[in-house]
């Protein structure tokens, strides 16, 4: 969060809607640890990040469908997928598991 | 009366003031995004949905915060944490997510190297003391990248703040000069620190485990956590490369990996070019 944190306050200034994508767990090989985060917010900017740059793609979706109310706040796993190679996955092998909320606490 | 600041705002100014604090959240569950903010100075605020598990979360991420661990943990509805009060209900998974102060740098000695160190560790997240007991040589004009410049001789500051150092924090010597290295080993010896490496040749070295030994250095304990000559057998140069070698060093002694340190090796610190 401590690296996101000026990023969310200036969309916050605008009264930009933000979600919030944290790191809860890795399983084998993963490039972030638990607390990595990263903001969406209603715009689609990104600030932070939850990976090597491999599933932050399909974070932001999946932020900004909480944002639009589509989805409620939930648990998102990303893991490796051999036979889908153009999938979104992590090349690393390992799985990663993030909580996706939108900030409003 | 002004407005109860939120948690997020609550946790971003403590993030920002380097205030230890934990965010703790359901991710699965009952109450799924509950949340409950602790920390070592305050009560908690907000709520998981139960007085009980507020309670028991409350003292598990306490423990967690200490020890710098962010992770998921596993409880019943109303706290249970023993397998088998968790068979047949529905177990509420909680993050527990720890904002630890920043680890602590000490470097003493006001050198070339010193700027060169303070630079990379203030990249690494930690917060970076310059000590010498040089007026001259420790300024802030020489050092603007520290968060503390200190005139002093090592053994008041130690006496001081000794107690602050944990298993996180790195005290780097680099003076060469046995007048200030000698106490300033001796000092960090009595603290908790996870890292010192004190710099110099292995000339340098050898003269002084010597002085160190008159100083009262025991035995193999002692030697055991200095990392003498400081450094990684990388064949860093330059003061920026050298505080490289410095800073991998840390990071390969917290994370157990078999690295080449200098002091394990022999022979002449910098090759022939």
């Amino acid at each position: 969060m401590r690296e996101i944190l000026d990023d969310i306050e200036r969309w916050r200034l605008n009264n930009r809607r933000i979600a919030v994508a944290r790191v809860v767990n890795i399983e084998g090989s993963g490039p972030r640890d638990p607390g990595a985060s990263m903001a969406v917010n209603e715009d689609g900017e990104v600030a932070g990040s939850v990976s090597g740059g491999c599933v932050e793609g399909a974070v932001v979706g999946e932020a900004l469908a909480i944002l639009h109310g589509d989805m409620q706040p939930r648990m998102v796993t990303f893991g490796y997928s051999d036979d889908e190679a153009f999938a979104v996955g992590l090349t690393c092998g390992g799985i990663i598991h993030l909580f996706i909320e939108p900030l409003n606490w | 009366m002004a407005d109860t600041p939120s948690l997020y705002e609550e946790l971003r100014d403590r993030i920002r003031s380097d205030q230890p604090t934990g965010l703790c959240t359901i991710i699965d569950g009952p109450n799924i995004g509950a949340k409950l903010l602790i920390a070592p100075d305050r009560a908690p605020r907000g709520t998981l949905g139960h007085p009980e598990l507020d309670r028991i979360v409350t003292r598990d991420s306490l423990a967690e915060l200490e020890a710098g661990r962010s992770g998921v943990r596993h409880y019943g509805p109303q706290g249970q944490t023993t397998p088998e009060d968790l068979i047949d209900t529905d177990t509420v998974s909680v993050f527990v997510e720890s904002f630890a102060a920043p680890p602590q740098m000490w470097i003493f000695g006001a050198v070339d190297f010193t700027a060169a160190l303070a630079k990379v560790a203030k990249v690494l997240g930690y917060r970076v003391l310059v000590c010498d007991a040089r007026e001259v040589f420790a300024t802030r004009r020489r050092f603007p990248m520290a968060d503390e410049v200190m005139v002093s001789w090592p053994m008041p500051v130690f006496v001081e703040r000794g107690a602050d150092l944990g298993p996180r924090d790195a005290v780097c010597v680099l003076t060469h000069d046995p007048k200030f290295d000698v106490p300033a080993v001796m000092g960090a010896l009595t603290t908790r620190v996870g890292y010192i490496g004190v710099m110099g040749s292995r000339t340098t070295h050898a003269k002084r485990m010597e002085r160190l030994t008159e100083a009262g250095l025991t035995g193999p304990n002692e030697t055991d956590r200095l990392m003498s000559p400081i450094g990684l057998d990388i064949g860093a140069r330059t003061p920026e490369e050298t505080a490289i070698s410095i800073c991998a060093e840390i990071i390969a002694r917290r994370t157990g990996r078999k690295t080449p340190s200098l002091r394990d090796g022999s022979g002449a610190i910098h090759s022939a070019r």
